[in-house]
Order: structure tokens, then sequence, then C-alpha cells
């Protein structure tokens, strides 16, 4: 039982791993302010949710448990306002994104 | 296993690092350091599970909340100049 | 009667975060946690907006619907980051829900899936960056618009 559940925490740990260290890549590699900022999200996204998961199959039922949720629950919804408020005041700074654009633009 | 998981993390800090340096514009280096206060919040967790002392969590949780708070501030600063109240 | 809501999901938090239970930290967390409550009433930042409860009777079902979503996309931008192809547009997108909670929780959504990003808003039309063409046609199918309209549950 105790091996199955370090299985799982490992397969996690990967995946999380290796979710941020392309986010990371794509923070240094994307062209201008808008791209990276997917790259920033998938940072916030898929590596604290494989971390948190990983790290839930460790501990089993406890109040240790909730602690983990707790941070999981604050950076999902703290993070896609961070992301839209740098955009939004990239924007008002007149910074134009790269690439095209479809119609009419506010 | 969990010291794995503190390698990728400091990986990833030094690659976010590089672009804290190169960042053109203000707006990539907060958000880079946005990201990074991300990564360190996984890093304190992790560090706690290593060292067999879970009460790290509640750092990793005031951590995040402030990472949050400081970055809309800065932000806020950047914009209107000023923090609030009468300008 | 949104103030005892707000009272007791505080009170919840305080007792799941201290794991002490004695007399003396309950009677200080019940204090704190009236505090609290007093600020924020007194600040007027208890309405609909504050405590939106008429979304919870659906919500379960729609963050599945959004967990499986971000997982989708994480995929599609890891691939997008090594394969190199990388080519970003910007477009407008209309969208219908009222209430302005429901647009919030519309353009947080579009943020959250890594690839699309709202930029900027003007009352009901939102302006999105997206990293490729296929994630752009993805928010432009309008499904994610017509998922939080249901979840809003006013028409």
């Amino acid at each position: 039982m105790e091996l199955i559940l370090d299985i799982f925490t490992g397969i996690c740990f990967f995946i999380g791993s290796l979710s941020i260290i392309i986010g990371a890549c794509g923070l240094i590699k994307l062209p201008d302010v808008f791209s990276r900022i997917h790259a920033a999200g998938m940072i916030d996204t898929a590596g604290t949710a494989f971390f948190i998961l990983g790290m839930i199959f460790q501990t089993g039922w406890s109040l240790i448990t909730v602690k983990l949720i707790l941070i999981g629950v604050f950076i999902f919804f703290t993070s896609p306002v961070t992301s839209h408020v740098t955009a939004n005041l990239a924007r008002q700074k007149n910074i134009l994104p790269v690439g095209k654009k479809i119609g009419k633009i506010l | 296993m969990f010291l794995a998981g503190l390698i990728a993390c400091a990986i990833t800090g030094i690659l976010i690092l590089v672009r804290i340096i190169l960042g053109e514009t203000t707006f990539d280096r907060i958000l880079a350091v946005n990201s990074l206060g991300t990564v360190i919040v996984i890093g304190i967790s992790l560090h706690g599970f290593y060292s067999n002392r879970p009460e790290f969590l509640d750092i990793a949780i005031v951590y995040a909340l402030i990472n949050f708070i400081g970055t809309v501030a800065v932000l806020k600063l950047f914009s209107s100049g000023s923090l609030g109240g009468d300008k | 009667m949104k103030s005892l809501i707000l009272f007791f999901i505080l009170l919840t938090l305080w007792l799941l975060m201290s794991g002490y239970y004695n007399i003396l930290l309950i009677s200080l967390g019940i204090i704190s946690c009236a505090f609290c409550v007093f600020v924020a009433k007194r600040g007027k930042i208890i309405d609909d907006e504050g405590l939106p409860i008429f979304f919870m009777p659906r919500l379960l079902n729609y963050l599945i619907w959004l967990f499986k979503e971000i997982l989708m996309s994480n995929l599609a931008t890891a691939k997008v980051i090594i394969n190199g192809n990388v080519e970003p547009e910007t477009f407008t997108v209309k969208a219908s829900q009222v209430t302005d909670v429901a647009k919030v929780t519309y353009a947080n959504s579009i943020t959250l899936t890594p690839g699309t990003v709202t930029t900027k808003m003007q009352k009901n039309i939102f302006e999105v960056h997206a990293l490729n063409s296929d994630f752009g046609n993805d928010v432009r199918t309008n499904e994610m618009d017509k998922k939080v309209t249901w979840l809003e549950g006013k028409k």
C-alpha cells in the first residue's frame, strides 16, 4: 500500500517538475509580454496542482491535507487576477502585442 | 523524491532569474517575480516534507497571499503613482 | 443573513487552521471572526458579489469541466512551447452574461486556461490574446460562454 502511494507521488512530482521547467523555458523563449503570460499561467496551474496532489498522497487524511488544499485554492483564485492585471496595464501603457489582429481591437 | 522536487524547483528558479535579468519591459520582470513566488511556495512546502516538519505549510500559505498582494500593489503603484487615497 | 454565513465560514477556517481546541483559543477565534465581519459590514462589501450564493448548486459540475479544460490546454501549451510554432493573435469576443460576477467568472476562466488571456474589457466585449490559432478557435466557438451563462442561471 505504502509502495503504491509512493509510486503515485513520484509520477505526480515528475509531471509537476516537467511542467514548471517547460513553463520557465517558455518564459525565456517566447517573444513578448503577452505570450509570456501563458507560460507563467502554466507554472501557476499545472505545476502547483500536480505538486500538491503528490503531497496529498503522502499525508493521507489530516489537518495538513486541508492546509495543502487551501494553498491550492488560494493560488487557483489569485493567479488569473495577477495575469489579467499585468496584461491590462501593459495594454494601457500602449504596448501592442506582436502577431496578427483579427477585427477591431479595443 | 522530495529532494528531486526541490532540485527541479531550484532549476526553475534559476531559469526565471535569467528572465528577470534580461527582461525588456517592467511587466516582464513583474510577471517573472510573481512566477518565482509561486515556485518558492512549492519549494517551502516540499522542504517542510523533506525535513519531516509539515508546519512549514503555514509559512507557505502566508507567502502565497503576500505574493499576490505585493504584485498587485506594485502594479497599482506603477499605474497611478499612489497606493490609494487622494493623489 | 449574509454576515452570519461569512462568520461561520471564517470560524470554520480558524478551526481548521489552528488545530488546538481549548476554551481560550476558540474564544479568541470567535472574537476575531466577529471583528472581521464587523469591519466587512462597515466597509459595505457584503453583497451579491462578495458571496455569490446563486452559483452554488451548479458550481461543482462547472469546476469539473473547467479542470478538464485546463488539463487539455496545459498539454497543448507545452507542445507549442517545445515545438516553437508561436503565432500570437488578438481578437474580441462578446460575453452574453447579465451580472458582473458572471462576467468576471467568464474572464477569469479564459485567463486561467493557459494559452488564452483577456487583456481588456469594456461592458460586455472582451479583448482576448491567444498563443496560436487553435486556442483562438476554442474561445471563438463560445462553448465556455454558454457554460458560464448556464452557471449564472438567470435565463
